[in-house]
């Protein structure tokens, strides 16, 4: 068990390093200057700018020195906000993307399990064709639209109320978040549905399933102990990427919904070609993307005693 | 047999599926019960400004949205509009613009401007946030760091009428030669480089703010990044500041004029630039004002708000590539899309905002001339829209370039859908009235920019938007050595106008030469002109004072009040 962590966290550290240099290079190659900007500035001042960020060195150079100050856990200064550390910001910032990407986590796999499991139940009727609807809608309708049209629902919401039953946007409160959570989470949500559908119905037809009716066991034990316990299996596989993709995918979510959340830098920074704030996001979702499978696998093990972790 | 048993099974199926569901809602309810009970636990985290109403009587403060978070908040390097807007409430110099947009003294009680030199006397009630009295130090301070090369200010350029600055900036003298000096702690002398007609304009300006030395030094390069790395000497101070999510301005109890001074909070709850999530608050009387975009324009205006409309002083063209080898470089290609080119028509049918005028200068309507608005007074002249014409200048084009048909010509813009709109729309427009080849090249901002200043385009949709409240900002704009003269448009004509207004401190001389200037760019075709961008607006019917300006921090509340409407009338 120890030994396999230890394999496993060095790989995840060589991945790290090949995301770095892989987003260091690439970014360079993006044409576009980075300190350009609407108004010229003279030469003079230029050199200064390229000697505070370390631009006037050669490339090869500037991935050293900044391999270095990776490894001791500096990421630098931001770009377009030329007094805040690039750690700062992801301090600050992740967090909130954090919560959120949590929230949206919790409701979409419960969301997704309880779908799920419901449809299979009664599989060709009414219930299960209603909810596989919306399932597909909820897959192919952008987060952007989802967004949009709850943000004016609300709206309309608390006019109709008289009162503010969930706020419009802003971060601040738990009220705050669960408009938005359910947004993000909503095609997690619909994808799980399917996926634990599918799932359940293979279960429902195994021997030990059928065993265990012919024991005489429980309705309710056999449902949970030997249906959903084995048909949720699938649904953990999937839900490390997903955390780590709702926590890092949430900059439409963030900017409609008002929320300081990392990924509205994450996004903005590839815009501006805002280095600094690239490479520090980047490597840190890379590195954030590389724990949540390791630590999946472990979970997978400990669901499943069948996955031997070694 | 068989079929019992299959009765059976269904029916124990029905019973399982209860049981089962039973099951499920059990679990979905627990779920809900500890959402519920972790509510209160969750409901600090995140530090947010929370949810208030868009005016709030009791409190005395109003509740907005800012576009974006402010980049820049130390005054020696800020450059953009947002940072400007809040700097322009919580910070003061020497002077500022008053609520009719006019010069009105700021820390500095009098002042004395003459071809050399000027002078300022600061008051003896200007302080600190944090009650310390406001030094003439404070401002050598601030303006030695402004042209400091290491600081890297991108405005530095500002200070290039003081003496020295200039030379400061390129690193061939060290700050402290800087033409400006504190006679004692509340007099400062400055030196001119050479004699300025604007400077006081100038010198209203954010970057011309002091900074108290010992408070920034203590800041370790962290000056400007939170609410408490700051010291203010505006009507407000900030009070809180959560990056990315909010900003909170109340009322600065050391300003030296507190009865200017309505509101005693500005709350910036929310940080976004999404116009239909701020329309939405709007609605949702969350904010008290928001700016409205061709998408959300028909549904504000489904609403019966009552808009207005502004003019962010900002001029909108088509530039050329004058580059060698550029077929834009010839008159006669330039001309004929001139007398082609219909502004109005792109207004009306692209960018559908009322607020907008159409192009005709490159000096925007609201600068002042002599006694009057310059346009008034000097009238743009205006191209006739004449395709024969037109056709006729093209001939003559390709008959000089030595071609029968002209290359494609590459057209550089935004990749936003409204730059793309019209990009579109020019392309189809040349299509249809010249059959030129116009290929788009859209891009993001910074590709726009490099591209620009490689010059690899023909034709690039370009705007330019004041620094200071003189003509001069837009008339240098094609001077030959202008850095934001992208295309390398060069006329000795033109340079020789520009030197004239740039040096003469005669009103009439200077106007004439912007007159000048003004002709050249119409007889020469310079540049295509598109627009001079409006802005229609909505704002809480209770809210009164805010203050719309062109050049300086917009837009300004410190002179807003909340007048209740039963009261109003």
């Amino acid at each position: 068990m120890g030994r396999y962590v230890i394999k496993r966290l060095i790989q995840g550290v060589i991945t790290v390093w090949f995301i770095a240099t892989a987003t260091f290079w690439a970014m360079h190659q993006v044409p576009g200057d980075p300190l350009s900007n609407e108004k010229a500035v003279t030469p003079e001042i230029r050199a200064n700018l390229e000697a505070r960020y370390g631009l006037d060195q050669p490339p090869l150079t500037q991935y050293f020195i900044y391999l270095k100050n990776l490894v001791q856990g500096d990421f630098g200064i931001s770009f377009t906000q030329q007094n805040r550390e690039v750690n700062d910001i992801i301090r600050e910032h992740f967090p909130v993307s954090a919560i959120l990407g949590i929230l949206a986590i919790v409701f979409a796999a419960s969301g997704g399990v309880l779908w799920g499991a419901l449809t299979a139940l009664y599989r060709n009727r009414l219930p299960d064709i209603v909810i596989m609807f919306l399932v597909i809608l909820f897959i192919s309708v952008p987060s952007f639209v989802v967004a949009a049209l709850t943000q004016l629902v609300l709206v309309k919401t608390n006019d109709v109320l008289g009162f503010s039953l969930l706020p419009v946007a802003g971060w601040g409160t738990f009220a705050h978040m669960i408009a938005p959570a359910l947004v993000l989470g909503l095609g997690t949500m619909a994808y799980l549905t399917r996926l634990m559908r599918s799932s359940m119905l293979e279960v429902v037809n195994t021997d030990y399933v059928r065993t265990a009716k012919a024991k005489g066991l429980p309705s309710s034990r056999i449902f949970t102990k030997h249906q959903l316990r084995n048909a949720v299996l699938p649904v953990i596989t999937v839900l490390g990427p997903a955390i780590a993709a709702i926590t890092t995918g949430g900059f439409v979510v963030e900017l409609i919904f008002a929320i300081p959340g990392l990924g509205r830098y994450f996004v903005e920074a590839v815009q501006q070609l805002d280095y600094t704030v690239i490479m520090g996001t980047t490597v840190f979702y890379g590195a954030f993307l590389v724990f949540m499978v390791i630590l999946v696998d472990l979970v997978y093990g400990y669901i499943d005693p069948r996955v031997r972790v070694s | 047999m068989s079929k019992t048993d299959n009765a059976g099974i269904a029916a124990s199926d029905g019973d399982f599926n209860r049981a089962a569901s039973l099951k499920l809602l059990t679990y979905a309810g627990l779920g809900i019960l500890v959402i519920g009970l972790l509510m209160p636990l969750l409901a600090g985290l995140g530090g947010g400004a929370g949810s208030a109403q868009a005016i709030d009587r009791e409190r005395n403060s109003i509740t907005l949205s800012l576009r974006q978070e402010p980049p820049q908040l130390d005054n020696t390097k800020a450059t953009d509009q947002v940072s400007n807007m809040v700097l322009g409430h919580v910070g003061e110099g020497l002077l500022r613009y008053d609520k009719n947009n006019q010069l009105a003294p700021g820390l500095a009680e009098r002042w004395e401007v003459t071809e050399t030199g000027a002078t300022f006397w600061l008051r003896d009630n200007a302080r600190w946030s944090d009650g310390s009295a406001v030094t003439a130090h404070d401002f050598i301070f601030a303006w030695r760091k402004v042209v400091e090369p290491a600081n890297a200010s991108e405005y530095a350029f500002f200070l290039y009428p003081i003496k020295n600055g200039e030379a400061i900036s390129n690193g061939e003298l060290p700050p402290s030669e800087l033409g400006a000096r504190a006679v004692d702690d509340r007099t400062i002398a400055i030196e001119f480089e050479k004699p300025i007609a604007y400077f006081e304009k100038l010198a209203a300006y954010s970057t011309y703010n002091p900074v108290k030395q010992s408070f920034y030094e203590a800041q370790n390069g962290r000056y400007g990044a939170d609410a408490d790395t700051l010291l203010y000497t505006g009507p407000f101070m900030i009070t809180r500041w959560v990056h990315g999510a909010s900003l909170v301005m109340e009322r600065n109890p050391y300003y030296w004029d507190p009865d200017r001074i309505a509101l005693d909070r500005i709350n910036f709850a929310y940080i976004t630039s999404d116009t239909n999530a701020t329309l939405n608050l709007f609605k949702a009387d969350s904010i008290a004002y928001t700016a409205l975009s061709t998408d959300n324009l028909p549904d504000a205006l489904n609403q019966r708000y009552e808009m207005d409309r502004f003019m962010d002083g900002s001029v909108f063209f088509i530039g050329f590539n004058y580059r060698d080898g550029r077929p834009t470089v010839n008159l006669h290609l330039r001309r004929a899309m001139q007398l082609v080119n219909d502004p109005s028509e792109l207004i009306n049918k692209v960018i559908k905002i009322p607020g907008y005028l159409p192009g005709e200068s490159m000096f925007p309507v609201w600068l002042k001339g002599v006694e009057g608005f310059f346009r008034q007074e000097y009238p743009a002249p205006i191209p006739p829209r004449n395709i024969a014409a037109a056709r006729q200048e093209l001939e003559l084009a390709k008959k000089e370039l030595g071609v029968t048909e002209l290359p494609p010509l590459m057209l550089l813009s935004g990749e936003d859908p409204l730059s793309s709109r019209m990009a579109e729309y020019y392309q189809e427009l040349f299509r249809q009235t010249l059959g030129l080849d116009v290929r788009l090249d859209k891009q993001i901002f910074k590709q726009r920019l490099a591209k620009m200043t490689s010059g690899t385009y023909d034709m690039v949709m370009a705007g330019w938007g004041p620094d200071f409240d003189d003509p001069l900002t837009f008339g240098d704009l094609m001077s030959s050595w202008n850095l934001n003269n992208r295309g390398r448009y060069s006329n000795p004509e033109l340079d020789r106008w520009v030197r004239v207004a740039q040096s003469s401190l005669d009103p009439q001389v200077r106007m004439d030469a912007f007159g000048e200037i003004q002709k050249i760019l119409y007889d020469d075709v310079v540049v295509l002109y598109q627009y001079e961008r409006g802005q229609i607006y909505v704002t809480h019917p209770e809210l009164e004072g805010m203050v719309r300006r062109a050049v300086g921090p917009d837009p300004d509340f410190t002179n807003a009040r909340i007048v209740p409407l039963d009261e109003a009338s």
